[in-house]
């Protein structure tokens, strides 16, 4: 992220158009944080057209980007794939500053700092799968935490976290699977076309 | 598919799923036990009638408007065992077991309802 460019190449020096228009640099990590960020926001927006038989339970697709993003390009890119889809996200359903928006924001930051713990874990035994898991669980823990501190500060709903519970690892599982399996894909795609080279 | 499936999860991935299995039905056990009932309150026209143990066996007789309801209390459970109502819903609502259950014969203004060692909420609304 590059502050406002300044100098005689600006368009308007060239009165390509106004000069009161600001020019961002970007760079070539920003245009694919974006691209990346704008997938998963695709797979929210479809995700939303699933009905759910409760509120709050949904298969979290976008978290499949944030894993491949992650096991690809480092923690420090998931993150901000990960706030910019929530960001954008709420933006694009109108529900930026609800509680709903606070909800997806504790859920995303909560697993994103259990995902930048558990990518430790060494790569042989614990693979996306895992990843996908610890972040659903931390997903949950983070919005049940806003629900209770917040929303409604009651014991009783301690009678939905099993069902939460149970959401988070069915989708944790699954979601970390198709993350494998698109991984996998474009890594026989790449080893292919290096053979193909060759 | 199945095992194009099966060979993305690794060694600890077996692990990491066994212990979300055990870590979601150790919670579902915790959480879903509910209380033990040991009262049963009775109420007849809105006024509580009496708040019998359910520790010992009996059979309960209140009169309503319409009748005599008969409520029957045995191994910690209650129910509702007749009732002058048309529809007997109280009736055929069966046994009530946990603390918070309630059973009511609303034409004849009787009322079972089990508590527990703590209150709990009626509702919930969010």
């Amino acid at each position: 992220m590059q502050g406002v460019s300044a100098g005689s190449e600006l368009p308007c020096a060239l009165h390509l158009e106004p000069c009161s228009s600001i020019l961002l640099n970007t760079t070539a990590e920003d245009h694919h944080v974006a691209r990346m960020a704008a997938v998963a926001l695709g797979l929210t927006v479809l995700e939303s057209a699933i009905p759910s038989p409760l509120p709050g339970v949904k298969p979290g697709l976008a978290n499949i980007v944030t894993l491949i993003v992650l096991a690809r390009y480092g923690w420090r890119t998931a993150a901000w794939v990960s706030l910019l889809r929530v960001m954008a996200g709420s933006l694009l359903f109108g529900n930026f500053l609800t509680p709903g928006f606070f909800l997806s924001l504790s859920g995303a930051a909560l697993s994103l700092a259990v995902l930048g713990l558990v990518r430790h874990l060494p790569g042989r035994w614990f693979g996306p799968v895992s990843h996908s898991i610890y972040a659903a669980f931390a997903h949950i823990t983070g919005q049940l935490l806003v629900v209770y501190l917040w929303l409604i500060p009651h014991a009783g709903i301690a009678y939905l976290i099993p069902v939460f519970a149970t959401a988070a690892l069915v989708f944790g599982t699954v979601n970390g699977l198709i993350a494998a399996h698109f991984m996998d894909n474009a890594d026989s795609f790449t080893t292919k076309a290096a053979e193909n080279s060759s | 598919m199945y095992s194009t499936a099966l060979q993305h999860i690794r060694p600890g991935d077996w692990l990491t799923l066994l212990c979300g299995g055990l870590f979601v039905a150790m919670l579902t056990l915790s959480l879903w036990s509910g209380d033990r009932a040991d009262k049963a309150v009775i109420r007849s026209g809105g006024k509580i009638f009496s708040v019998v143990p359910l520790s010992r066996d009996q059979q309960i007789e209140v009169r309503g408007p319409l009748g005599i309801s008969i409520i029957s209390i045995r191994q910690r459970e209650a129910r509702i065992a007749s009732d002058p109502s048309p529809r007997q819903y109280c009736v055929r609502q069966g046994w009530l077991k946990q603390a918070g259950e309630i059973a009511l014969c609303l034409p004849n203004q009787v009322s079972v309802e089990l508590t527990g060692s703590k209150k709990r909420y009626d509702s919930l609304n969010y």
